[in-house]
């Protein structure tokens, strides 16, 4: 499949001299959900921003849909919405009025319907006659995503959508996603919550310091790169570990009751029958047992500490 | 041609004006009332009249440039550095235009605000002095030219300020101080030669010579001039946004 989205060698060197974007290369997938994850400065924004023509990129190529994003920025910022990190909007406008000019400015007529249904899906209508500068701050970020939408794009990009979006609306904009994605628009985010990566993305990219360190599917990602926790539960408490179970190295937690196994999915053999055996022949009852899965979180963390 | 856009941005900047008339429309009204009333009548009463025409009329195409000519540079500067300002530029930045189309946007709304500015004021001038325009077509044509030209101006310093006080800046330092030295209150005639020299240095003086032309048939310098002046000045003012828009100074990092 052609991929909408096709990023080649693409590198940004500010003014300043900063390196913002390193060699970067990538392809989106029509209809797919991509999550950017990096912390603060990664390049993130400045990625996003060089696609939708905010940024000019200093070298390499951005296609989307075949189109070249400069010769062709026409067609390519026809298909593009853009929803932006901070809460830039008008100050005395009204709602309505606000959606109908970024539908203008993407060459689109004017359609009262499609609006209407931007603003109720996002649940706006109500408010469509309210002066931006009176909204609140969730509410300006819904009249943001309007704006972007209202030109009916089939790419979303979505600049860190759920940064200071109290917990009611992070999911009203997960819902939203799932339903644009439904309807085929492909959606790349980026985002600081690794929860929101993990709950919405198909893949995942990390970049850090201009640089993309992978893209993976999500469900690969985790299992690749994700160590499992076997607790176990004791009936009683013991001091030390028995010397037959030193070859597991397992953890003691400091009441004594619970014993921590690690292991890897990805090996053949996990040991767990072993332990279990060799708990049964040291004389350790069980009261219960359970598993964990180490989170995009620790993966996050570890790969970016490891590169750096 | 992305025409919604150009429709739908020149409908938003026409909006903010009907949103603030009261600073729009009457500010300039009052303005121009006030040097009828001290230029015109006041001490007008007391000169002579320049080139067979009396003062207080010989004076209204000057008054008219002046007023144009600061309204169009405030509005149009004012029209983009607000996006720029509040951030909400990003959407003409990642929108399907050309700088053509924007600046037909902007400016054409500029331009018509101060257009409308222009015919108030004349027609309030009409109130105070009997006038007569003895060439209506060229009349209309300075004064159109003059309010896309100046809006141009407008833009570039709207595009090149990065604080209100910039924005305030060149209309305050370079057009005002060029305005009332470029024979919008006499006529370069009453300079002593040096100056009279001097003063042919300044463009606002081809605009006002050939806009008062156009109501008296009275000029400093022939309306051709006048008129290539002008044009001049709007080729370079459309060459400084088109190099802006291509280079993304101040717009694009």
């Amino acid at each position: 499949m052609q991929p909408i989205v096709s990023i080649k060698n693409l590198c940004k060197t500010y003014a300043s001299g900063h390196e913002a974007l390193k060699n970067i290369n990538l392809d989106i997938v029509p209809g797919e959900i991509l999550a950017l994850l990096g912390p603060n400065g990664a390049g993130k924004t400045t990625l996003i921003s060089t696609i939708c023509g905010i940024v000019s990129p200093s070298s390499g190529t951005v296609l989307v849909d075949g189109h070249n994003i400069v010769d062709d920025y026409r067609t390519t910022r026809q298909m593009i919405g853009l929803v932006p990190q901070e809460l830039t909007l008008g100050a005395f406008e009204k709602v309505s009025n606000t959606l109908a000019f970024s539908r203008g400015l993407h060459g689109k007529p004017p359609n009262k319907s499609i609006l209407e249904k931007i603003l109720k899906d996002l649940s706006l209508w109500d408010k469509k006659d309210s002066i931006l500068m009176s909204l609140s701050g969730g509410m300006k970020r819904r009249v943001l995503i309007g704006k972007a939408l209202s030109h009916e794009p089939r790419i979303l990009f979505l600049d860190e959508p759920t940064a200071g979006v109290d917990v009611e609306l992070r999911k009203d904009m997960w819902k939203l996603v799932d339903k644009l994605r439904e309807s085929g628009v492909t959606i790349i985010l980026t985002t600081h919550y690794i929860e929101e990566a993990e709950e919405i993305a198909d893949r995942v990219g990390i970049i850090n310091n201009g640089e993309l360190l992978l893209v993976e599917e999500k469900t690969d990602l985790m299992q690749k790169l994700g160590s499992k926790q076997l607790t176990i539960e004791l009936k009683e408490a013991i001091d030390n570990i028995p010397a037959s179970l030193e070859s597991y190295n397992l953890d003691l937690s400091d009441d004594g009751r619970n014993l921590v196994y690690h292991y890897d999915t990805r090996r053949d053999r996990t040991g767990i029958t072993a332990l279990m055996q060799s708990l049964n022949q040291a004389g350790l009852a069980l009261r219960d047992i359970h598993t964990s899965q180490s989170s995009l979180e620790d993966i996050f963390v570890n790969i970016v500490a490891e590169k750096s | 041609m992305n025409w919604n856009a150009i429709r739908v941005i020149y409908v938003s900047e026409m909006m903010r004006t009907w949103n603030t008339l009261l600073q729009s429309i009457a500010s300039p009204v009052i303005s121009t009332c006030l040097y009828f009333v001290v230029f015109g009548s006041a001490i007008g009463s007391r000169i002579q009249s320049v080139e067979n025409v009396s003062y207080g009329v010989f004076i209204v195409p000057g008054l008219i440039m002046l007023s144009l000519l600061t309204q169009s540079i405030s509005n149009a500067s004012f029209g983009i550095y607000f996006p720029k300002f509040t951030g909400t530029i990003y959407e003409i930045l990642s929108a399907p235009l050309s700088f053509f189309e924007v600046v037909l946007g902007y400016v054409g709304a500029a331009a018509t605000k101060s257009l409308i500015i222009g015919a108030i004021i004349l027609l309030t001038a009409g109130l105070f002095v009997e006038l007569e325009i003895k060439h209506p077509v060229w009349m209309l044509t300075f004064l159109i030219l003059t309010c896309i030209t100046f809006s141009l101006f407008g833009f570039i310093i709207g595009i090149w300020a990065d604080s209100f006080e910039k924005l305030q800046l060149i209309p305050l330092l370079v057009i005002t101080p060029l305005v009332f030295l470029g024979g919008s209150f006499y006529s370069i005639n009453m300079l002593p030669p040096l100056w009279q020299k001097i003063t042919l240095f300044n463009p606002v003086v081809y605009l006002i010579s050939g806009f008062r032309w156009s109501f008296f048939e009275v000029n400093d310098v022939s309306v051709g001039l006048s008129l290539f002046m002008i044009l001049l000045f709007l080729g370079i003012c459309l060459a400084i946004i088109w190099w802006m828009f291509k280079t993304g100074y101040k717009l694009r990092q």
